[in-house]
C-alpha cells in the first residue's frame, strides 16, 4: 500500500496534468473556430470556380489539355497530409495507416511510388519508408492560398513533363469535431469536370466573349482548379486537426478527473487507516497502563 | 438593363469587396480593360496587376493576382488568389520581397526552374509597391 504522502504527490500531478490538458483543449477550440470560419469564406470563392470551370469544361473539349492527359498508371506519385503536431488523437496515425496501406498496396501491383509529404508528422513517419520527393513542415498553423500554390507548384510540372503517370491525395475529410475520415482523391489525371450532371447554379446559357479563347481559358484555369482542390484538402486538414485536438484532450481531461477521483477515494482511505492505527496505539497505551 | 454596376471581389480568404460602383478596370491577360454597366457578358483571365474601382468618384485601388473575371450585365465577379487593398500593402514586405526576388534573378540561370517562380515573385512584389504608391500621401 502507497503511503499517504505518495498518493498526495500523485493527485497533484495528476491535477496539473488536467489543467494543461484543458488549456490545449481551449487553445484547439478556438483554433478550430479559425479553421472553421476559414473555410465557410473559402465557399463563395469554391463555389463560383466550379460554375465557371463547368460551363467552360462544356463548350470546349477538354480532352487535350496535359493535366487531362491519361497514361498507364505506372509510377504513382502521393500527396499525403497530416498535421505538423501531436497529441490530437488517431488523426495522423489514422492517415499514415491510410497511406502505408494505399502505397503498399500500388507497390504490390508492381507501381513505382513517390511521395510529397506536407506536415510535420508524416514527413516524420515516411523520411525513412518512403521516397519522399518534397516536404512541407511547420506550414500548417498559419497558411493561406500561397502555401497550395507552393504544394500544387511541386507536381504540376512533373506530370506535364510525364516524370509520373497519376497523382493521389491522402488527407483527412473532415466530417464534424470528432469524425475525420483519411481519403484518397485522384487529382492527376484530373477526374472529368463538367459533366452533364454537374450542378450548375449560374446561368450558363449567356454567351460570353471570351478572351483570350475559351480553350486557353480552360488552360488557366486548370492549374487553379488544382489550387483549389488542394487548399480545401488543406483547410479540412487544418480544421480536422484541431477537431480531433479538442476530442482527444476533452477526453483526457476527463480521464483525468476520474483518475483523481479515484485517487482521492485511496488517499482518504489510507488517511483513515493511519488514524485508526494511531487511535489503534493510544488505546492499547492506556489499557496497557490501566493494568499495570 | 439595369441601371447598376455590382463588383464582386473573391478571395480564398474573404470577399473582397462587395458592392455598387461606377467603373471598374481589371487587368486582364490579354491588357486592361475598364467595365462600364452594360457591358457584354465576357470572361476573361486575370494577372498580377492593379484593379481599381470608382464608386462616389473615389478610386480604390487592389493590388491583385493570377484568377479571373466574369462579366454580366449589371455585375461583375472578380476571383482572384490574392487582393490587398492599397492601404493594406505592406510597403516594406513588398519591398523586401522585391529585392529577394532581383538577388535570387542575378544568380539563377534562365533555365533553372525557379527562375519562372523568382520572376513572378519580383512581378507581383513591384505591383503591391505600385498600389502602395497609389495611396494619398498624407
Amino acid at each position: 500500500m502507497p503511503s499517504l504522502k505518495d498518493i498526495k504527490r500523485k493527485v497533484t500531478a495528476v491535477q496539473k496534468t488536467k489543467q494543461i490538458t484543458r488549456a490545449m483543449n481551449m487553445v484547439a477550440a478556438s483554433k478550430f473556430k479559425s479553421a472553421q470560419l476559414k473555410m465557410e469564406n473559402f465557399r463563395p470563392y469554391a463555389g463560383k470556380f466550379m460554375d465557371v470551370l463547368n460551363s467552360l469544361a462544356l463548350r470546349v473539349d477538354t480532352s487535350t489539355h496535359p493535366l487531362l492527359a491519361v497514361r498507364d498508371p505506372r509510377r504513382i506519385r502521393v500527396i499525403c497530409m497530416t498535421s505538423d503536431r501531436g497529441l490530437c488523437g488517431g488523426f495522423n496515425t489514422n492517415l499514415i495507416k491510410a497511406t502505408e496501406r494505399f502505397m503498399r498496396d500500388k507497390t504490390r501491383d508492381g507501381k513505382e511510388v513517390s511521395m510529397i509529404s506536407v506536415g510535420r508528422k508524416g514527413r516524420d513517419f515516411f523520411r525513412k519508408k518512403a521516397n519522399v520527393l518534397a516536404q512541407k513542415v511547420d506550414c500548417l498553423s498559419k497558411f493561406d492560398m500561397t502555401l497550395a500554390v507552393s504544394v500544387a507548384d511541386e507536381v504540376i510540372d512533373p506530370f506535364i513533363k510525364a516524370e509520373y503517370d497519376e497523382l493521389y491525395l491522402i488527407y483527412n475529410q473532415f466530417v464534424n469535431v470528432s469524425v475525420q475520415r483519411p481519403t484518397v482523391v485522384r487529382l492527376f489525371p484530373l477526374p472529368s469536370i463538367g459533366s452533364p450532371d454537374a450542378d450548375m447554379e449560374t446561368d450558363t446559357r449567356l454567351d460570353y466573349v471570351y478572351e483570350p479563347s475559351d480553350e486557353v481559358l480552360l488552360h488557366k484555369l486548370l492549374p487553379m482548379y488544382v489550387h483549389v482542390l488542394v487548399y480545401r484538402a488543406l483547410l479540412e486538414t487544418s480544421a480536422g486537426e484541431n477537431g480531433a485536438r479538442m476530442a482527444a484532450m476533452d477526453n483526457a481531461t476527463s480521464n483525468c478527473e476520474e483518475l483523481i477521483h479515484t485517487l482521492t477515494l485511496k488517499m482518504n482511505k489510507a488517511r483513515q487507516a493511519a488514524i485508526t492505527a494511531e487511535l489503534m496505539d493510544i488505546v492499547g497505551g492506556t489499557e496497557a497502563l490501566a493494568k499495570g | 438593363m439595369s441601371d447598376e454596376l455590382i463588383l464582386e471581389v473573391v478571395t480564398p480568404e474573404k470577399m473582397a469587396f462587395s458592392g455598387k460602383v461606377d467603373e471598374v478596370t481589371i487587368p486582364g491577360t490579354e491588357g486592361e480593360f475598364g467595365v462600364l454597366r452594360g457591358h457584354e457578358p465576357f470572361l476573361t483571365s486575370v494577372d498580377v496587376g492593379e484593379l481599381y474601382y470608382i464608386a462616389d468618384g473615389k478610386k480604390t485601388y487592389y493590388a491583385v493576382n493570377t484568377g479571373y473575371a466574369e462579366v454580366t450585365g449589371s455585375k461583375v465577379t472578380v476571383l482572384i488568389e490574392t487582393a490587398e487593398r492599397a492601404d493594406a500593402v505592406d510597403k516594406d514586405r513588398a519591398l523586401k520581397a522585391k529585392e529577394r526576388a532581383e538577388a535570387a534573378l542575378t544568380q539563377l540561370a534562365k533555365e533553372h526552374s525557379d527562375y519562372e517562380k523568382m520572376r513572378l515573385a519580383l512581378l507581383r512584389a513591384v505591383n503591391r509597391i505600385s498600389v502602395a504608391d497609389k495611396l494619398p500621401q498624407n
